[in-house]
């Protein structure tokens, strides 16, 4: 993992941690006074004592027409998780501010009632009374028996932490669509399933009036009507009419654009779909299935369906019990909407910095498929292949046509296309395929040019002025905003705009706008759902959210985008406009960007590693990565001797460890000799940010790094010889670990596993602990050993066969603290184990070395793929000057002398082993070493 | 323990030294720093066979014979039709005499059968079972376009598996055999050394095979047998007589069974070195133009065909016996032996200035600078001449945790060792290796697209 020490205090640290730092006590006249909350945990900069609930959690709420805004459940279904919040007043807050008007009835010029399938809208809103913030994700559920046939209901991810919603928004939006979408095919396929019973109730209905009308018609020979008759006519007639009615609902609710669902990035359940649409397009609507277990109870088969005289006159809404969400959405979908909310509150627990590290990261790592084998794990590598798609711009399959769309506009991809159906108040024809694409084509041939530093900073002012406000609830913003508020900048004077899209549209939109802001005690910023607001019509309305005073942070004007850097960024900065990026940070403070990825230009780091002034206030930004490949030039790259002294400066300058000033700051933590550092960094972190009180759950995989760091620490600052017993393991001689205990040799393989580079795409190269004696082929396979010392017979064969291939390893004695190995001399492992690092927590070595490691891969990864090292450049070049430049590349651009430059050459190798590799017999893997003399280090 | 001995006249002048000479850990000379483990057998690996320039078939105790890349290391094909060992391995030279070119290698096993297989697609072309007794050697005849099979008799065989003729005057197991000029071929029975001449009619139909002479002028069995050049081969036997013939008329060019006697070892150690038959034991020769380089018990012995007589040697090269030695380009001797180990000596050559028999000069530029660390066992020409030679040790290769039975040179390619602990190990020039592997790397990121390489 590429991760930045700063982050540190973020990340996950159990209790069991605390042994590791047994320092001296401080006298009781020096020591901190207690945070005063310890009911929070020992997190003093949380801000969670104003929030009433512990930790993030989704709530589903309905605006139920008996009895208005009611919470349904939460997620986790925990009392303890809300605590002491308002659930129903929040449901209340988070219903109110649904836009969509989710209209069924008859549309004028229209006979029969229309269906709308209506987008989802999404909204931020915020409550600072209450401490909570939420990404709220409006939607409509089809219910036969309920007004209009439309049930609004809502999912809320609720906070306290405010930037993470509004830095999560892409991610939130995405996640919750895909249970929104899974949750409304469910509610689609018993809608239709309600349709078809009521139809033929209906059927069934207007048999026994017709029947009785024929049998008062026979008995009435006289020859006029009885009012009787003319009733019993009358409500055939409506029966009739009712069937017409709700056959073409059936017909509509059967139409629904699938197409459309294809052209989105997620298909939860397509196959279900599609099932379902051949099941209805072959035999009407024997909607049961038999894989589908829950549903039998639910919907019993046709044949078994009785059906029920329908009375002329139905019982009011009131009487009736309303149908809850679960008969609304078929059992089995919404255990699985159940199951995908507890994934997403999985997902987005945790602190903002943690889950836009984590991201960062996933991102770089993407870029880096050539080296990641060699020290990333694995599993973290091709962790979760659909998350991909939750980065909407990392994963979304764009065609090119897309990808230049998204160069272009600000706006998110997924507003655009469907663009056309969140608009609240129209009635949306229901074959819409058509509007997608015409929508689609305005959009991507009308490119909007438009200024990135004036937006940004518009954008900044004109949310953050809503924060501050004192009212309280505030719609922060929504997915339509940014493009709204952008537009509305551009109008007021700084940059001359042109309309992105004129349509007629707008008018309409203009008029929800106007509505929804009026209403009491909600703030709102702007509305969702139309993609073209009037922003002089809405500043107008609201003048003050607007031109608030600026948000804190951008009194640091240096912090601003400037132009010049924009230009190699450009494609980043516009991504950078939507809806979550609303802090203003300085793209330098965004570490993914720049740091390893060779596809920008390093020089543009060096000048700015120096000026770090400041303590961290921003967190990490999500990674944006525009289409760009990975594109090097190498012969570039290796003659241009820019580049290669920007790597360097890069390497030498003592806060290497992140290419951001800010973060640099951080990196006392590392191995500076204050003893504050540990403080600052935790003060450092106490910025405006409310980190959420969730403590993360660890995965094994986190587990296991802690502790390895742990137990690296311990022993680097044990052993005086850990420098030589790393570089052996970094040059790829096999270390054995001998002692009698387990237990302390398979501590000692954990620490020391935390170096070995991956020869292949398997696991570590590790062998925890073997008993047998060691054979040439173990240290071809193995690069790191475990080996039992017994006295027995069987003993003395293992040590003579460590005697007899001592050549091939180095041998770290745990009992008798000795090591015998080559010696090390060089720079570049005292860096990675320092052994009076301040460093005390084992997550954060763990990520430091990572940190010096995916340096070093970087260094690997030039060396083995400059081209002029390693073949001649002019003709009839001899051999042995092509290995002097190899060398001296070696030396002076990477910096590395001998010993380390054999680190580098052993990691080379590794990578061409792996880049050449066969796909289908793999990598052989082969021994390499060296014929150097060993040293004996004792203690 | 150093003791020098010099000695006068026409002895060699030695620097003898008990322990085995050994090297430090830093070997500059020794190109091989990359290996590579292979598996495919499950006992004893015996045989090594070069195939064509990349692949090598290996055969052992197991009945299995493997065919291996030299270069990659990779198995290309597992043979299993023998049910008992292996006991011989040769490989067909490619000829053009059939329609079809294809390698094919010959296995004889333990099970009395001999079969032929194609290297190429790894499948048993021929098989034979009719023998009486164990084949225990396999020689083919190109120029003749024959192979022989030697057991308790010899049988001469065409490339299609057809029995040409026999010959049934042998008592005992024919252990060697080699080519002689004029259709003849020499073989070795136990202490004798069959002379035997094939005689084909003028159709090529009719084949015959005769005994023409035999020799018996070896004390003990001879152990190994090889062809020195178009006029001469050499004989070693089980106790350490060494024998040169002329290939024409099979009579005696040279002598020489006085290993001890060339180390002038004194009366006293002589004793203590005993006569221990396995300690002198001719395990295996082998010889370029100038001399026959003898595996004598746990030594070396370079011995000059001009001047007849011992003109470097190292007594213990090895802690056990020598099981196979190879000379190579260089002026370089590869060693293998009973102690897992393998050796690579480099025959070196020294202009002595002076014509003195012991000069003390001698003594600083051999003898002490480095001799705690590196003994030099020199044997002197007589006076007169001022060239001396020495066998230095240039590197060991360590890997095989048992005897190691044989092994294949490969020149570029590398080494191929084979041993009693089931493995062959492929030893490879680690910086040859990584230059092919970025030579392949760069061939791959010019056909790849995701890197876009300007050259």
């Amino acid at each position: 993992m590429i991760s930045a020490p700063d982050v540190v205090a973020f990340t996950k640290e159990d209790e069991d941690e605390e042994e590791a730092y047994n320092d001296p006590p401080l006298p009781e006249e020096y020591s901190v006074p207690l945070f005063p909350f310890p009911s929070h945990g020992a997190n003093p900069w949380s801000k969670l004592s104003g929030a009433k609930f512990s930790r993030d959690f989704i709530l589903i709420s309905e605006f139920s027409e008996q009895v208005g805004p009611q919470p349904l459940l939460t997620i986790p279904d925990d009392a303890k998780v809300s605590g002491t919040f308002d659930l129903n007043y929040f449901s209340l807050r988070i219903m109110s501010v649904d836009y969509q008007a989710s209209f069924v009835g008859h549309p004028p010029g229209c006979p029969y009632p229309k269906l709308n399938f209506v987008e989802d809208s999404k909204v931020v809103l915020g409550d600072s009374k209450e401490g909570a913030f939420a990404y709220v994700h409006h939607l409509t559920l089809y219910d036969l028996e309920a007004r209009g046939f439309v049930r609004p209901f809502c999912m809320a991810y609720i906070s306290a932490d405010e930037h993470k919603i509004m830095l999560m928004f892409q991610e939130l939006s995405v996640e919750f669509s895909k249970a929104s979408e899974c949750l409304k095919t469910g509610n689609r396929k018993a809608f239709a399933n309600e349709l078809e019973k009521k139809l033929k109730d209906l059927d069934y209905t207007r048999t026994v009036l017709h029947n009785e009308t024929e049998i008062q018609k026979k008995n009435n020979e006289k020859g006029y009507y009885t009012t009787q008759a003319i009733e019993k006519a009358n409500e055939l007639a409506s029966v009739e009419k009712s069937i017409i009615e709700h056959q073409d609902l059936l017909k509509q609710i059967r139409s629904y654009p699938y197409s459309k669902l294809k052209d989105s990035d997620f298909h939860p359940y397509k196959p279900e779909c599609s099932l379902e649409q051949e099941d209805n397009l072959e035999h009407g609507f024997t909607t049961s299935k038999p894989d589908e277990p829950g549903e039998m109870n639910l919907h019993p088969r046709r044949a078994s369906y009785t059906p029920k005289l329908i009375k002329a006159k139905s019982t009011k809404c009131f009487d009736k019990k309303l149908k809850t969400l679960q008969e609304l959405c078929d059992l089995y979908f919404f255990t699985q909407t159940l199951d995908q909310l507890h994934q997403i509150e999985k997902m987005f627990r945790g602190d903002i910095c943690y889950l836009l590290t984590n991201q960062i990261s996933r991102a770089l790592l993407k870029q880096q498929t050539i080296t990641n084998f060699l020290f990333e794990d694995i599993f973290l590598v091709d962790e979760r292949p659909p998350e991909k798609q939750s980065n909407a711009f990392q994963g979304s399959p764009l065609d090119s046509s897309d990808a230049k769309y998204l160069e272009v506009c600000p706006a998110p991809k997924t507003l655009t296309s469907s663009i056309a159906y969140k608009s609240s108040v129209e009635s949306v024809p229901i074959k819409m395929d058509q509007e997608i694409e015409d929508t689609r084509c305005t959009e991507g041939s009308e490119p909007i040019p438009y200024d990135h530093q004036d937006n940004l900073g518009y954008l900044d002012a004109d949310l953050k002025g809503s924060v501050s406000s004192g009212e309280s609830i505030e719609v922060l913003g929504t997915e339509k905003s940014v493009a709204a508020l952008i537009q509305s900048s551009g109008q007021d004077g700084q940059a001359i705009l042109p309309q992105p899209l004129p349509s007629p549209q707008v008018v309409r939109s203009k008029a929800v706008s106007k509505r929804t802001i009026s209403e009491d005690s909600i703030e709102v910023l702007s509305t969702c759902p139309s993609e073209a607001l009037i922003p002089d019509d809405f500043k107008a309305s609201y003048p003050s959210a607007i031109n608030e005073e600026p948000y804190a942070d951008e009194e640091d004007e240096s912090l601003r985008f400037s132009p010049g850097l924009n230009l190699d960024h450009a494609g980043e900065v516009e991504g950078n406009a939507e809806p979550e990026n609303l802090l203003p940070a300085d793209s330098a403070c965004c570490i993914g960007k720049e740091s390893p990825s060779f596809s920008h230009p390093l020089p543009n780091l060096t000048p700015k590693l120096c000026d770090d002034d400041g303590v961290v206030s921003i967190p990490p930004r999500p990674y944006r990565q525009a289409d760009q490949e990975f594109r090097v030039n190498f012969t570039d790259y290796s003659s241009h001797d820019g580049v290669l002294g920007g790597l360097l400066t890069y390497e030498l300058d003592p806060h290497y460890l992140t290419s951001s000033p800010e973060t640099s700051k951080m990196s006392l933590d590392k191995c500076s000799d204050s003893t504050t550092s540990y403080m600052s960094s935790a003060a450092s972190t106490s910025s405006d940010r409310t980190p959420s009180p969730a403590p993360l759950v660890g995965q094994p995989g986190e587990r296991h790094k802690k502790k390895a760091g742990q137990n690296a620490l311990r022993f680097i600052r044990q052993y005086p010889f850990a420098h030589p017993a790393i570089y052996s393991l970094l040059s790829g001689r096999t270390l054995i670990v001998l002692a009698e205990d387990k237990g302390a040799v398979e501590k000692l393989v954990t620490a020391l596993s935390i170096f070995v580079p991956s020869c292949g795409a398997y696991s570590k190269p590790v062998k925890h602990w073997t008993t047998t004696p060691l054979h040439i082929a173990d240290f071809q396979k193995w690069k790191l050993i475990g080996l039992q010392r017994a006295s027995s017979p069987a003993g003395l064969n293992m040590l003579h066969s460590l005697s007899r291939y001592n050549r091939y390893v180095s041998i770290l004695d745990a009992d008798s603290k000795t090591l015998r190995c080559p010696p090390y001399r060089g720079t570049l492992v005292p860096r990675l184990a320092d052994h009076r690092t301040q460093i005390k927590r084992g997550s954060t070595y763990f990520m430091h070395v990572q940190t010096v490691l995916t340096q070093l891969c970087s260094k690997a990864f030039l060396y083995a793929f400059c081209h002029h090292l390693h073949l001649p450049i002019k003709e009839g070049e001899t051999e042995e000057s092509v290995v002097s430049r190899r060398l001296n590349f070696l030396k002076t651009h990477l910096g590395l002398a001998s010993e380390d430059g054999k680190v580098v050459q052993y990691l080379a190798e590794l990578l061409k082993l792996q880049y050449i590799q066969d796909p289908i017999w793999g990598v052989s893997p082969v021994l390499r070493f060296d014929y150097v003399p060993s040293a004996l280090y004792k203690i | 323990m150093l003791r020098w001995l010099i000695g006068g006249g026409r002895e060699p002048q030695g620097l003898a030294e008990k322990s085995v000479q050994t090297l430090g850990e830093e070997q500059t000379q020794n190109p091989y720093t990359e290996l590579l483990v292979l598996k495919g057998h499950h006992d004893i690996v015996r045989f090594l066979v070069p195939v064509d320039d990349y692949r090598f078939a290996s055969a052992g105790d197991d009945g299995i014979v493997c065919l291996w890349n030299a270069q990659t290391g990779d198995k290309l094909f597992e043979l299993h039709a023998h049910t008992q060992k292996i006991t011989a391995l040769a490989a067909f030279p490619l000829t053009d005499a059939y329609e079809e070119k294809c390698h094919m290698i010959l296995t004889a096993g333990a099970d009395r059968a001999v079969i032929v297989w194609d290297c190429d697609n790894g499948r048993q072309i021929h098989k034979v079972s009719c023998f009486h007794s164990t084949v225990k050697c396999l020689t083919v005849l190109q120029r003749l376009d024959v192979w022989l099979s030697g057991g308790s008799d010899l049988c001469v065989w065409n490339q299609k598996l057809d029995l040409l003729c026999k010959s049934h005057l042998i008592d005992s197991d024919i252990s060697a055999m080699i080519e002689l000029p004029k259709n003849c071929v020499a073989a070795a029975v136990g202490k004798e050394l069959i002379i035997l001449r094939l005689k084909t009619s003028k159709d090529g139909t009719e084949w015959d095979v005769f005994e023409v002479k035999r020799l018996l002028d070896h004390q003990d069995n001879i152990l190994s047998l090889i062809s020195v050049s178009d006029l001469t081969f050499a004989t070693g036997s089980h106790v350490g007589e060494l024998i040169v013939w002329d290939a024409l008329d099979w009579t005696m060019q040279a002598y020489e069974c006085n290993w001890d006697a060339s180390l002038h070892v004194d009366p006293q150690q002589e004793i203590k070195l005993s006569h221990s038959q396995n300690k002198i034991s001719i395990q295996h020769l082998t010889s370029d133009e100038e001399c026959v380089f003898a595996a004598v018990g746990k030594g070396i012995y370079v011995y000059n065909l001009q001047m007849k007589r011992v003109i470097a040697f190292q007594r213990t090269a090895h802690d056990s016996a020598v099981l196979h030695i190879t000379k190579v380009p260089n002026r370089q001797l590869i060693s293998c032996s009973e102690d897992g180990s393998v050796r690579i000596w480099e025959l070196r050559e020294k202009q002595q200035l002076t014509a003195e028999p012991v000069p003390s000069g001698f003594f600083s530029m051999w003898g002490f600078g480095r001799a705690t660390k590196q003994a030099n066992n020199t044997a002197k020409k007589a006076p007169e001449s001022t060239t001396i030679y020495s066998l230095d040790l240039t590197g060991d290769l360590i890997g095989h945790s048992s005897a190691v039975q044989m092994f294949l040179y490969f020149g570029e390619h590398g080494l191929a060792t084979c041993s009693a602990d089931h493995l062959i190990i492929l030893w490879k020039d680690g910086e040859r290796e990584s230059r092919l592997r970025s030579l392949m790397l760069f061939h791959k990121l010019e056909h790849s697209e995701d890197l876009q390489l300007r050259i």
